[in-house]
């Protein structure tokens, strides 16, 4: 047993104990990623230097025994579109190839107020565009259970170095199942908090009622532990949520019994795969013999879900995107011939197919005489799909079902097909337009590869999510299996 | 065929921007003539993965000024993106409001040739201002100050009720009136802190349709409002008796040229693509806040021009002029605590004053003169210790140095000489020395008497009395 597969708790205490030191910890880190990243390509910038030195800072104080954070120590991998202090931060796109902060995200300053070491930044679909990694402008990452299939995105960084032991966790951001398809994929723990709960400042907005920050880990005691690092009221966020912060590793506490579960029927339709749709079932059992009771339930609206999504994400992408022009900052075109070709030739060079595929579509969707066809249309669907979820609320306490039709799938497989990949973030997408919290935990294997269980909650109700998650976790073995590299 | 009468119609769309410390989304400062992007951050700058947070004290002022414009104020409103790319617009989208702006439906008097009429608003939104570009010279390139980015700006917005250039001059001068006096802005034309867009179209008299209009943009001085106005309206008539049609366009008057000329026409215009921004929340306006707002509204300059009329007895065009500039106004009831003839304060200040200021291109903020010193300027007249014109005198230097008056009239050896004694005895002897006038006077020719009193007061170097100059005048010469 390496330090790499120690839980945070049981890193907190080896660190507080002394029986390990952050440069332990953190040289093991560096070594993990230099043994394994060439294969599994989830960095995209390390922080190695700066790393060693807070890691050696953090020792003194542990010796000293002044009082530290809660994760004091310990480093953790950022996704590259979260804003770090000095550290670059690209988006994996070439607009933004020189792109250094001079601030940090809010999370970025939490998780340095918790003590946590940032060992790097980690690769994604570009501007988190996508669900596999391979709209990186850099590289693909590659599944740890796999090397020929995706890890999933577009926090596929995010999940694979924590599936591959190179980081105790990692943040990663989801707009429509980006970090919940790669936990799912990658099989580990990624929670998607409710919208509004963690601050989107620093998080370089896709689609800014969507983006919501969240932890990728290996354990749900884990997830809980980062959550309660990162969430919180920020005034430098106007949709930030003033709401009383529980204490969620004490809300693992507890059991399930007399709990409710719906499943939603339109959650294991057809397209789910059958090995993914029996390995939910099978939980479905465990919850049961945990005291649980399930049975389905409709959200009637899912189908228009996927649509309603890629006109509203890609309507504010279009938008948010728009000042990526080269004018102060990342890739200008050199020898523009004037201002509009400055523009044209910028944009053209910085940004990859997808991304340049999604402004199109959003500023086809809000262009007068389109705006109340695609753009309102979408947003009133939005508001019935978030229906879909109240009423199932009012009789469930949680929801659940597959996180993701299937399971990874293979490096090139549906990059010539747009519509396809879409349709993997089909059990993702509604809750994302709802705005409630879910998370992706483990729940078996199909084929060698892992499947996710998605448990969605209600809005802000995190603690329900993650007791039910930790209590399946405990009932099951899904998460201790670690992939061979 | 009979030539056709055209009736021109006239919309204007105003900036007006807020005078708040910080910025709309961020904190930096709003003052004007910093060092160029000094008053910049990452998040007026537009960095990737910055947020705005709206300026409450910026949603005041702008509830402060839409009601002060009559507007209904919105209980529910919101802002949206307008989207374009230019090197003024960090994020490439200007945050503003699109279907519920703050205030809805106001009205304002204005006063042309003696007649009162009533301009109608049809929306005041707020929105955040650009940075500003200056090219250089030889086309090397464009410098761009993000200062001014994200300053926070009311638009408002008329109905086409403007029937004149007099008019639309008459009617940026209320606004910038109402604005000073409710202390939301500097409304400065020449600092950019009030400007506007004239939609200028023209249609036969009698027809209620509109015809196809043009607007100037970014007008930055009165005198450009009225000139522009007036070129176009004369352009467009002869487009129009010529049997031509007026192409809907983009224009802008250049000043040294003394012409509109074509910016972009309707074709170029830009899709906006105006939606609601994710970023920020909606606004909620409870009759509470309304109210508080409400209260912090001054007397407007329609409620002191009456005021002027009925408690000072001033004429209603002086009641006007002085209630046009708050500063004015303000003058004037500052000088009244010092003495009781408004009459004279609103002379001084409409005479001397502005013709001083205009003479000098100066601004009211520029001399130092109070209305403690105004009004007791006129108490020393009153008193006969300065003529009338001594005080003239007296008051430039008012203005210039801002000392007292009863300072510069001793300083100054000023102080009129009422003594009847001394007079009398210079008087003599002017009459004695001018014997010429004195036959002139006696055979009838009462211009004599003039002159001799202008023999007295070159004498006396202006400071005797004048009327008491004359009287002992007359009763010398009988005597002789």
């Amino acid at each position: 047993m390496t330090p790499l597969d120690y839980t945070l708790a049981e890193l907190k205490q080896q660190l507080s104990a002394r029986t390990l030191s952050a440069t332990e910890l953190t040289d093991a880190v560096f070594a993990r990623i230099a043994a394994t990243d060439g294969t599994v390509q989830a960095f995209l910038t390390l922080n190695e230097e700066q790393a060693r030195a807070e890691a050696h800072r953090y020792d003194d104080k542990y010796v000293q025994g002044e009082g530290l954070g809660a994760l004091a120590g310990i480093p953790a991998g950022i996704k590259d579109n979260i804003i770090t202090e000095g550290l670059r931060t690209t988006c994996a796109s070439r607009f933004l190839d020189n792109f250094v902060p001079v601030h940090d995200a809010f999370v970025s300053r939490k998780l340095k107020e918790a003590g946590v070491i940032t060992a790097g930044k980690l690769n994604m679909d570009e501007f988190a565009m996508g669900g596999s990694n391979e709209n990186s402008a850099y590289q693909v990452t590659r599944n740890p259970w796999d090397v020929e299939r995706v890890p999933g995105g577009s926090s596929g960084g995010s999940a694979a170095a924590v599936a591959a032991g190179q980081v105790p966790f990692s943040l990663g951001s989801d707009t429509g199942g980006s970090i919940r398809q790669p936990a799912s994929y990658c099989g580990i723990v990624g929670l998607k908090p409710t919208y509004g709960l963690i601050s989107r400042f620093g998080l370089v907005a896709f689609a800014s009622s969507l983006d919501q920050i969240g932890p990728l880990t290996r354990t749900v005691e884990d997830s809980a532990h980062v959550l309660q690092a990162i969430a919180g009221h920020d005034t430098m966020d106007s949709t930030s949520a003033n709401v009383d912060i529980p204490d969620y590793a004490a809300a693992l506490q507890g059991d399930v019994r007399g709990l409710r579960i719906g499943v939603p029927k339109e959650y294991m339709s057809e397209g789910v795969d059958p090995k993914v749709k029996q390995a939910v079932l099978d939980a479905l059992q465990t919850f049961e013999s945990l005291g649980a009771t399930w049975e389905e339930v409709s959200l009637p609206h899912t189908e228009y879900a996927v649509a309603a999504y890629y006109l509203l994400a890609s309507s504010e992408a279009s938008s948010n995107l728009s000042r990526f022009d080269g004018v102060r900052y990342g890739v200008r075109a050199e020898n523009p011939d004037n201002l509009i070709d400055l523009y044209f030739k910028s944009r053209s060079e910085g940004f990859g197919s997808e991304v340049k595929r999604r402004i199109m579509l959003g500023t086809y969707a809000l262009s007068s005489g389109y705006y109340d066809a695609y753009y309102l249309k979408a947003q009133k669907v939005r508001t019935l799909i978030k229906q879909d979820f109240d009423q199932a609320f009012q009789k469930y306490d949680l929801l659940i079902g597959p996180t993701a039709p299937t399971t990874a799938f293979k490096i090139g497989e549906q990059i010539n097909n747009p519509l396809q990949m879409y349709m993997n973030d089909i059990l993702t997408i509604p809750v994302s337009l709802a705005g409630v919290p879910a998370i992706s935990v483990p729940c078996g294997m199909a084929d060698g590869l892992p499947v996710g269980l998605q448990i969605i909650g209600k809005p802000f109700d995190e603690s329900a999510v993650l007791r039910a998650a930790h209590l399946f976790e405990q009932a099951t073995e899904h998460h201790k299996l670690r992939p061979q590299l | 065929m009979p030539s056709t009468t055209f009736e021109t119609v006239i919309g204007l769309e105003v900036h007006v921007e807020l005078h708040t410390n910080s910025k709309i989304f961020c904190g930096c400062s709003t003052s004007f003539g910093a060092p160029p992007n000094t008053h910049t951050c990452p998040i007026c700058l537009g960095h990737p993965g910055v947020l705005p947070v709206l300026n409450k004290q910026a949603v005041e002022y702008a509830m402060k000024a839409a009601m002060a414009l009559n507007c209904e104020i919105a209980d529910i409103s919101k802002f949206d993106r307008k989207n374009y790319f230019y090197p003024d617009s960090p994020k490439a989208y200007q945050i503003s409001q699109y279907d519920q702006p703050i205030g809805r439906n106001g009205w304002i008097d204005i006063e042309v040739d003696g007649k009162t009429k009533r301009i109608t608003i049809d929306r005041l939104h707020l929105e955040e201002d650009a940075g500003k570009l200056t090219h250089m010279e030889g086309g090397f390139g464009s410098l761009v100050d993000f200062n001014r980015v994200g300053t926070p700006l009311v638009e408002i917005v008329s109905n086409p009720d403007i029937r004149s250039a007099q008019e639309a001059e008459a009617y940026m001068q209320k606004l910038r009136a109402i604005m000073q006096y409710c202390d939301v802005s500097d409304v400065k034309m020449e600092e950019g802190s009030l400007r506007c867009d004239v939609n200028i179209s023209l249609r036969p008299v009698g027809q209620e349709e509109y015809g196809t209009k043009t607007e100037l943009k970014n007008m930055n001085s009165f005198r450009g409002v009225v000139r522009g106005t007036e070129y176009e309206v004369e352009r467009q008539t002869d487009i129009l008796e010529d049997g031509g049609t007026i192409v809907q366009e983009t224009r802008r008057w250049d000043e040294s040229q003394g012409r509109t000329l074509s910016m972009r026409s309707k074709e170029e215009a830009h899709d906006y693509r105006y939606f609601p921004d994710p970023d920020l929340v909606t606004l909620h306006i409870d009759e509470e806040w309304k109210e508080r707002v409400r209260a912090t509204i001054p007397e407007l300059p329609d409620a002191r021009k009456a005021r002027y009329a009925s408690e000072f007895g001033l004429s209603s065009y002086d009641a006007d002029v002085l209630t046009s500039s708050k500063k004015l106004a303000d003058l004037l009831e500052e000088s009244l605590n010092y003495t009781k003839d408004a009459k004279a304060v609103a002379n001084w200040i409409m005479g001397d004053l502005l013709g001083y200021l205009n003479q000098n291109s100066k601004e009211i903020d520029d001399v130092m003169l109070n209305g403690q010193n105004l009004g007791e300027m006129i108490g020393l007249i009153e008193k006969g210790t300065i003529s009338n014109k001594i005080a003239k005198t007296v008051f430039k230097e008012m203005l210039e140095s801002g000392k007292a008056p009863q300072a510069i009239v001793e300083e100054k050896g000023l102080v009129q000489i009422s003594d009847e004694g001394a007079i009398r005895g210079i008087v003599e002897q002017i009459v004695a020395a001018n014997p010429q006038s004195v036959e002139d006077y006696r055979a009838g020719k009462e211009r004599a008497i003039g002159f001799l009193v202008g023999q007295v007061m070159r004498e006396t170097k202006g400071k005797a009395n004048p009327t008491l100059v004359n009287e002992l005048l007359v009763d010398v010469l009988k005597q002789a």
